[in-house]
């Protein structure tokens, strides 16, 4: 059994973040996802930065892990920082030598969306973090559910992708044994030019492919065996059921997101001056 | 010489996550040549683990306090790494699934390929695998390995790690999922290999009838722990270890139970069906010529002799319903011995 939770992201505690129906989660994570966009001020950033936290910490997972998978925008963040950093040329100059130039307006920009990248990251991936893949087909399935008016097939979607994620760890399992086979035999995966490495990994998909379809075949015959399809209404096993800790996260973080849109657009001067913390040394 | 020697090996999967599991605690092994070895332990014991650490797959987590030596080459050294991997011929479950190449030749030479041995040498490594596994050269070398029959793709995977000519043979439940005459012919096929190609074999698996036969020395793990080493006999016949285990005795052993249970006189040390067989005739004839003796004895075989026969038989009924009930049972409760017998 524990393989099956070890796979991707999911940090298995029992927190009230954990317990959240995965519909409420889907749905505060788009809304907190929209408000990092609205956010001009530092103070919006504290701000956003301070729910994220308390959020973390409600949810027991350790900051490391919500920090890893920032880890892999890393080369986004750095990139976007460089251009800011470079190509911004309004506002108060601080360093001119040659070609380049870094003004104030650029130092704070780039500062400003480092941290919305960074958060954002951090924010999505608390819903993997603490929604199991299931769940989340399933809380999918619930929300896409009146796409069902207009013809589209929501049932099979959701069941597709239901298979794909329950396949995941599975598939990662036997790559890993058929690897471990290959290597057995003698088998170089990291030696050699791209070229001969592409050609090296060739006796692990040729099985793991041929393994692949024969499983699909298995699956459809035993779909066929239990009568998928046969009829329209299917229901649900767990049935999720909206809660008081769902109405209390969605107060939470619908207020978080009112404040965002009033310090925009009512308070727009409110900030933290941070100029001196950045840029002590220079001035 | 010992062909394996592994001393104090840990390990634990997925260190300092909530998915924490150690699947190996302490284990300290030796291996001699020429040893046929059955590795048996419940699912999720850690047999798995502990073989994949003979030819380097996984390493010894503290290369200090920890070393896994096989043939002289220490496995935590990466220079050994490849040559290790050439020595233990390691064949997986379901080793068909393995298969990738468009004829059976060029699969079976994947490892000799590897090895970069000269191309007569590879093609003459293929022929003797095939020839070894019960594979007619001329019929399947050019042959897709997708085309044939499960059988005949397990025996082409294990060709195509017995080409590598190893001296020590792992192979991982080589039975799983083959019919009765499949099982028959790879296990003769193992036995074979023994003999011919790889002096050492270790092989894991869940059918003690198979270990019973085959093993000179059964090792059983549970939970990660060596909990029981010797010759299929003290192993099997310690009732008691076996259940604990979450393993099943052999057939032949929980049968011989049984009939005693049901008062047949059978030493308690069967563990394989020959065995049993011989010490039932035995048993049986004993039973006859005193039989024998007796209607020699009383002259008069009138009813006293009939309705001590039924009675007893009656006796016998109700004791075989226990039986039938729980199994189970009749190993561990009627067993005053069991715990005596030392591995």
């Amino acid at each position: 059994m524990f393989k099956d939770v070890a796979f991707g992201q999911y940090y298995p505690v029992n927190s009230p973040v954990h317990r959240l129906d995965a519909r409420v989660k889907l749905l505060l994570t788009i809304m907190f996802v929209v408000s990092i966009f609205f956010i001009q001020t530092y103070f919006g950033f504290m701000l956003t930065a301070a729910v994220l936290l308390i959020t973390i910490l409600l949810a027991r997972l350790p900051i490391l892990s919500v920090l890893k998978s920032v880890r892999g925008i890393l080369l986004i963040v750095a990139i976007t920082a460089i251009i800011n950093l470079f190509f911004i040329k309004e506002g108060d100059v601080l360093v001119q030598s040659g070609a380049i130039v870094i003004t104030k307006t650029g130092v704070h920009t780039t500062i400003k969306m480092v941290l919305r990248l960074v958060l954002l990251i951090s924010g999505a991936s608390l819903l993997s973090l603490t929604t199991t893949p299931v769940q989340l087909a399933d809380g999918l399935e619930s929300l896409m559910a009146p796409l069902k008016l207009v013809k589209v097939p929501v049932r099979d979607i959701a069941m597709i992708m239901s298979i794909a994620l329950r396949f995941i760890p599975t598939l990662f399992e036997e790559t890993n044994k058929i690897i471990a086979a290959q290597k057995a035999r003698g088998a170089g995966f990291d030696t050699g030019g791209l070229l001969s490495r592409v050609k090296a990994m060739l006796p692990v998909l040729i099985p793991l492919f041929v393994n692949s379809f024969r499983r699909a075949d298995e699956l459809a015959f035993a779909m066929d065996a239990r009568c998928y399809n046969a009829t329209d209404k299917r229901t649900k096993m767990k049935k999720a059921k909206l809660g008081f800790g769902d109405l209390i996260a969605t107060l939470f973080i619908a207020g978080y997101f009112v404040v965002i849109l009033l310090e925009r657009y009512y308070f727009p001067t409110v900030d933290i001056n941070i100029d001196g913390a950045i840029f002590g040394g220079l001035l | 010489m010992s062909a394996i020697e592994i001393s104090n090996l840990n390990f634990v999967y997925s260190k300092k996550t909530p998915n924490e599991k150690q699947a190996l605690k302490n284990i300290n092994l030796s291996v001699e040549e020429g040893a046929f070895l059955g590795l048996v332990g419940a699912t999720g014991s850690g047999k798995s683990t502990l073989i994949q650490h003979l030819n380097g797959l996984i390493k010894p987590q503290d290369k200090k306090r920890m070393s896994v030596v096989v043939n002289g080459m220490s496995a935590t050294d990466r220079k050994n790494l490849k040559k290790l991997r050439f020595e233990v011929g390691m064949v997986f479950q379901y080793p068909e699934y393995q298969l990738f190449e468009d004829t059976v030749a060029k699969d079976v030479a994947f490892g000799p390929k590897n090895m970069k041995l000269d191309k007569e040498e590879i093609d003459r490594r293929v022929r003797r695998a095939l020839e070894v596994v019960g594979l007619d050269y001329d019929k399947f070398a050019s042959r897709s390995p997708f085309d044939l029959s499960g059988g005949e793709k397990r025996r082409v995977a294990i060709a195509g790690v017995i080409a590598m000519q190893p001296k020590i043979l792992v192979l991982d439940e080589p039975v799983a999922g083959l019919d009765p005459i499949g099982r028959r012919e790879i296990l003769a096929l193992v036995k074979k290999l023994q003999k011919e190609v790889s002096p050492t074999v270790i092989i894991v698996s869940h059918n003690m009838d198979d270990m019973a036969q085959l093993a000179d020395r059964i090792v059983a793990l549970k939970d990660g722990e060596i909990i029981a080493d010797g010759t299929p006999k003290q192993v099997f016949c310690n009732r008691n270890l076996i259940k604990e285990a979450g393993l099943d005795l052999p057939t032949a052993t929980s049968l011989a139970d049984m009939l005693i249970a049901r008062g047949v006189e059978l030493p308690r040390d069967i563990v394989t069906m020959e065995e049993l067989a011989k010490e039932l005739g035995a048993s049986l004839r004993k039973k006859r010529s005193q039989a024998v003796a007796d209607d020699n004895d009383e002259t008069k075989i009138g009813e006293d002799a009939d309705g001590g026969f039924y009675a007893e038989s009656y006796d016998e009924d109700v004791e075989v319903e226990g039986v039938e009930v729980n199994g189970v049972e009749v190993n561990g409760v009627e067993d005053p011995d069991g715990e005596d017998e030392d591995v």
